[in-house]
């Protein structure tokens, strides 16, 4: 038993593979940044004067305070995913921010100095319209909200409700918006739609209804997208359709006064929906009497009500965006003009007054590269000499947020895009141009030997000179202090560095922004903003052309497809510069159902890709003759395989030398009893190196290592616990054969797979004992290997052995990877993405169906780990260490040139990079090498042997004279 | 001992659950036409139906019937006609442009419930190549695979031996006959996590441990002499004196 133990801590021993950071190694190779999303809400903190907090409630339910001065999260708030967390509003006051979430299901107070939480209250279920503060007599002390048939007021100090009443008429009237003026009434406001609208006044004391009348408003539909309450309860609407403005007064009139726009001499710009922006304050006060009315995208009007007369203070054209922002007791209305193609300029204008202010311009350039603006977010405050100053933070279509201060500095940005990634790619970054200048030389053809010696003179040269530069640099930098010698990174002088540890990652994001990223140091190198990309967009990023192919600039993909329709666009870049390519992609009439990149490259080194239309017609890009002539050559060894979850039917067709496909194979898996969930093939650029295991009786089990299978998982349509299942198929994707096919019986989804060498590991929630299983298969040849030479699909009679086992993972997973090293000589390791933020190392070792029952001496000697049922996660097995990465998505991995590293990204809300080892860093000296220590010992041997050569000469030739 | 005992008991029940899925019937050149159908099979017949063409058009003709037994238990049987002398020489032909030699089977359920008649719903088809079919003189490997309810969802073929060398068949004869190893294949039940036995090999490691009284010898106990050859060395040495047989417990 004690052996068994030793034995047994051995093991664990030689497993932990994964070494912990040490603590000065933090950051050093690992970088995590923290996003919020696309920014819904935002206040500006102005409680305090010198405060420097925006609060942001984002799309993706985070809730976030930021530093004005840094664009750095000061602490942030992530809500579960879905409509569960959705953030329905924002309401701040002093110190706290209050937060309506999940369809008005929770109300949330947050204390905004430390975000910590003050309450929470849990709401009577309904659908939620609106929320506001409500004040009287000069204090704001509750807050009403707003449902589909009951209104409720809470205290703003616990969140208690003070009272809560049903709304009278809810099953026919639509009540929308909710409105104090700070008089002690609370005004809940409804519409039947193209009927008329119906106000109760709620007494703020004990909630009993004090009035309540309906108007006549047969134009109305919407309360929020046309009404706003301005002044001393004055509603007031606009309408595009009888071109007016309508005034109410909430108090005391019975009947809506209409205002054609005509008697302003306003005019709605056709086919545009004007929308009215009144500004209140203070809750405890009424808002305002002047308001912004926006008639056209670049018309935009500051009004005001005055004696129940409507008086235009400044019509603004042209005029992007307009926005109030308050600062003690002046109110101001910041404007975005544009000024040229490349710039707009912001001015302030006084409120009461609509004067322009002066030296208050703000340049805002507008990024080529990035959206149009889309939100004015204005921090506006009181300078010593009492004038008004502001900053702004704009939000652009492309969710950038940019921080400016005058005169148009840019204080921060932040690329909230990121936080959706989709998918992305690692591109090896450029040789230097002294390199490639070199490497160049060899490629073209030879002209003359005086010309040849020449050119490499020159290019020695210029390698010389470049050398002398970076000494000096190395000088100069030495002299000055550590804090001020910055590494400036830019994409002039990115190259790639000895051990290719450095590269480009290309991130793609759902809002179609694409990004390039430095993996050493996460600086934003490029972005570029694609605009007209659909809502429910599908992308595929391709790496056509590497950059090994001087002086051809490295070539990237994408695919942007249309999940409804089918129709798909490409977009065709440079990875390391961001710009648009040359080439023109070839415009896809067509919907597209399937794209592949074949390992064929045309003469300027790009590889082929295939895109197959609904029609079975297959075209190539980039389709040069060349290309064409290959594709005939080649034409019925490409194969490939469509999948129909719909119907469940997987089809492989191969390719014809005309470009028309026939098909070849048809599984159908009748999707009465189940549904295909997830198809995964084998990374194109994995490679294995050895192709077998050697056995405890030094024979050699072979492994199953076809590059064309495909694992695909299905999922019982009955979902019942007793009788749910997953189906778990292993196909080649050229014959169509089933190669192994097997059910996890009391099983559901979600499944995460890892396909890759001989091996499919899956992940699923086992219904039965309510717990998470992971089950890993392994396919043998067996003891001799069929053909060692080359594989094909279409000569492999024999079916592998399969082997499978289980194993109980103690928690849920968001997200599952496979390390990846240049040459497969590294052990693998499972990279496992957690709910809770953690990224798991797991070796494939502890998956591994072989692991024995019965530790024997053959499994002994083969390194087997004796069989557990549980795998536990190892404290030391987090690559990120306290670097939480939340709402893990995705983990990309790429290989290093160095053979023990593999580069890791993972994305999600965060966005985190790091190297991992799995079985250590075999190829590299130690950081605290002793290097000279064994130089000492070197010198000294020599010294050591000269001398004793020496002596032995001297020896012998006494030896010789004797 | 036990454990010894159990992991071949599992391993035999193992063998006993795969084999059990896999029924493989051999059909030998059966050279009755269609009449197989009036057997005393009780079950479902369909076509088996093949497509060799020049031009790789799909132009399926019967091949031969497959008789699936339904029930808990599938099984399938197949007759089948010899090729003629027309589809030999189209055969060597199509073998020769590296043409493809396609089967079909209809989709079909081999429930007990619907057994009687089929319809066509869909067919599943599956190729290899000509030139490996003739190659192997039609010695062909056909497994049919059903899912959990029993229905096909595909069907594959590979000859044996796969490869295309090249090699001429002279014979004519070589080509009249299939010789066809043919199968049908349920899913196998994937195995969970394996506690119960864990928990026993435990239980009984614990349990050797409770009866070995030697292992359970505290540290002291089991190393006394070590210790106290250790303690001597290190007196005498500490006494200056050349250490006689001291050390050799140390060594």
């Amino acid at each position: 038993m004690a052996k068994l133990i030793l034995l047994l801590l051995n093991w664990i021993f030689l497993c932990c593979n994964v070494a912990a950071v040490f603590e000065d190694q933090v950051g050093k190779f690992d970088w995590r940044q923290q996003y919020v999303g696309k920014v819904r809400f935002s206040h500006f903190d102005s409680h305090m004067q010198s405060s420097k907090k925006v609060l942001l409630a984002s799309e993706s339910n985070v809730f976030a305070a930021l530093n004005t001065r840094t664009g750095e999260l000061f602490w942030r708030h992530v809500d579960k995913t879905g409509p569960e967390g959705n953030i329905d509003a924002l309401l701040q006051h002093g110190q706290d921010a209050v937060l309506v979430i999940g369809n008005g299901h929770l109300l949330r107070s947050w204390d905004i100095g430390v975000g910590g939480m003050n309450w929470e209250m849990v709401l009577d279920p309904g659908s939620f319209r609106s929320a506001c503060l409500v004040g009287h007599q000069g204090a704001v002390k509750h807050l009403a909200v707003l449902k589909k048939t009951v209104i409720s007021l809470h205290y703003l100090s616990n969140g208690h409700q003070k009272w809560v009443e049903n709304l009278p008429e809810s099953e026919t009237v639509d009540f929308q918006a909710v409105y104090s003026g700070g008089n002690g009434e609370v005004y809940a406001l409804g519409v039947v739609p193209n009927s008329h609208l119906a106000i109760v006044v709620y007494s703020l004391e004990d909630g009993e209804i004090t009035k309540q009348v309906s108007v006549e408003a047969p134009w109305l539909s919407s309360i929020p997208a046309s009404c706003s309450v301005i002044s001393r309860g004055l509603l007031t609407c606009v309408d595009s359709t009888t071109m007016s403005l309508y005034t109410l007064d909430l108090h005391l009139q019975l009947e809506m006064t209409q205002i054609p726009l005509q008697t302003l001499g306003l005019d709605v710009d056709p086919g545009f929906r004007p929308s009215l922006v009144s500004h209140q304050p203070n809750p405890a006060h009424p808002p305002l009497s002047e308001f912004l009315l926006q008639l056209g995208p670049e018309h935009h009007l500051l009004l005001q009500h005055n004696d129940g007369q409507i008086v235009t203070l400044r019509d603004y054209k042209p005029a992007l965006l307009a926005s109030f922002a308050t600062a003690g007791e002046k109110t101001v209305v910041a404007v975005m003009a544009p000024k040229n193609k490349t710039a707009c300029s912001i001015n302030l204008f006084s409120a009461e007054t609509g004067r322009r202010l002066l030296e208050t311009t703000l340049i805002f350039t507008v990024d080529p590269n990035g959206g149009k603006p889309e939100k004015l977010h204005v921090q506006a405050f009181l300078k010593k000499d009492d004038s008004v100053g502001y900053r702004v933070m704009v939000q652009t279509e492309d969710h950038t947020l940019t921080f400016i201060q005058q005169p148009g500095r840019v204080m921060w940005t932040r690329e909230e895009a990121l936080s959706d990634v989709v998918t992305m790619e690692m591109v090896d970054l450029p040789l230097t141009g002294a390199q490639a200048e070199l490497e160049g030389e060899f490629g073209k053809k030879a002209d003359g030997l005086m010309s040849m010696v020449m050119k490499r003179l020159s290019s020695q040269l210029i390698m010389l000179q470049a050398w002398i530069a970076h000494l000096w640099k190395l000088f100069y930098d030495a002299r000055k202090p550590r804090s001020q010698v910055k590494n400036d990174v830019s994409i002039e002088n990115l190259s790639r560095d000895e051990f290719n540890l450095q590269k480009m990652m290309v991130l793609v994001t759902a809002s179609g922004k694409l990004f390039g990223i430095d993996s050493k140091t996460g600086d934003i190198l490029w972005k570029h903003y694609l605009e007209n990309i659909p809502l429910n967009a599908a992308f595929k990023l391709m790496v056509q052309r590497t950059t090994a192919h001087f002086p051809h600039p490295p070539q990237c993909t994408l695919l942007i497809k249309d999940k409804d329709t089918g129709l798909a666009t490409l977009h065709v870049f440079n990875p390391i510069f961001g710009r648009r390519s040359q080439v023109t992609p070839p415009a896809l009439p067509q919907p597209i159902l399937q794209s592949l990149l074949l390992p064929l490259m045309d003469q300027d080194y790009a590889k082929v890709l295939l895109l197959v239309d609904d029609q079975y017609k297959v075209s190539a890009f980039p389709s040069t003759k060349n290309v064409l002539q290959q594709l005939q050559e080649t034409a019925s060894s490409i194969f490939f395989y469509l999948a129909d979850s719909g119907q469940g039917r997987l089809s492989g067709y191969r390719l014809r030398t005309d470009l028309s496909t026939e098909q070849v194979w048809e599984v159908v898996i009748p999707t009465e009893t189940q549904k295909i969930v997830s198809i995964k093939g084998k990374r194109s650029n994995e490679h294995v190196h050895s192709q077998g295991r050697v056995m405890g009786d030094r024979s050699v089990l072979y492994k199953y290592l076809n590059p064309n299978l495909l694992a695909v998982v299905t999922e019982s349509t009955d979902l019942h616990q007793e009788r749910s299942f997953i189906g778990i198929l292993l196909i080649d994707g050229v014959t169509g054969r089933i190669i192994h096919e097997a059910v996890q019986r009391k099983a559901r989804g979600p499944v995460h797979v890892v396909h890759s060498e001989n091996w499919v590991v899956y992940e699923y929630w086992s219904t039965k004992s309510r717990r998470n299983e992971f089950s890993v298969i392994e396919l043998y040849e067996g003891m001799d290997l069929y053909n060692s030479t080359v594989f094909s699909s279409l000569d492999r009679p024999h079916a592998p052995q399969v082997l499978q086992q289980s194993y109980i993972f103690p928690s849920s997973i968001s997200t599952m990877e496979a390390t990846l090293t240049e040459k497969g000589i590294t052990s693998r390791h499972l990279l496992v993405g957690l709910p809770s933020g953690g990224i798991l190392s797991l070796p494939k070792m502890f998956l591994d169906p072989r692991r024995p029952e019965v530790i024997s001496e053959q499994s002994r000697e083969e390194n087997l780990i004796p069989y557990a049922p549980e795998l536990i996660i190892r404290t030391e097995w987090f690559i990120n260490y306290n670097q939480t990465v939340s709402r893990v998505r995705g983990i990309y991995t790429a290989p290093s040139g160095l053979e023990s590293t593999c580069l890791v990204v993972a994305y999600g809300l965060d966005i985190y990079h790091t190297r991992v080892y799995p079985s250590k860093q075999f190829d590299v000296l130690k950081d605290d090498y002793d290097y000279m220590l064994i130089s000492s010992v070197l010198f000294a041997l020599f010294f050591a042997t000269m001398i004793s050569k020496r002596l032995a000469e001297v020896k012998l030739l006494n030896r010789a004279w004797r | 001992k036990m454990a010894r005992d159990l992991s071949f008991r599992v391993a035999v029940l193992f063998s006993f659950l795969f084999f059990g899925f896999i029924n493989f019937v051999c059909c030998n050149n059966e050279r009755r036409v269609g009449d197989a159908l009036e057997t005393d099979f009780s079950g479902l017949s369909v076509p088996l139906e093949h497509s060799f063409e020049l031009d790789d058009t799909a132009k399926f003709v019967v091949r031969g019937t497959l008789l699936l037994k339904t029930g808990r238990e599938p099984s399938v049987a197949l007759s089948q006609n010899p090729l003629s002398e027309e589809d030999r020489v189209k055969l060597k032909e199509v073998a020769e442009v590296d043409g493809l030699y396609r089967i079909r089977v209809p989709r079909v359920s081999l429930q007990a419930d619907r057994q009687t008649e089929w319809q066509v719903d869909g067919y599943l088809t599956a190729f290899v190549r000509a030139c490996a079919m003739v190659e192997s003189h039609l010695s062909d490997v056909i497994t049919l695979h059903t899912d959990v309810s029993g229905y096909l969802i595909g069907v594959s073929i590979v000859t044996i031996p796969g490869a295309c060398r090249g090699t001429k068949v002279e014979d004519e004869v070589d080509l009249e006959v299939f010789n066809t190893t043919l199968s049908i294949m349920a899913p196998v039940n994937a195995p969970g996590p394996e506690t119960s036995l864990f928990l026993e090999r435990m239980e009984q490691e614990t349990e050797k441990k409770g009866k070995n009284p030697q292992e359970q010898k505290s540290f002291f106990a089991k190393y006394w002499y070590l210790i106290l050859g250790g303690a001597i060395f290190l007196m005498v040495s500490n006494s200056a004196q050349p250490p006689a047989g001291g050390g050799r417990e140390q060594s």
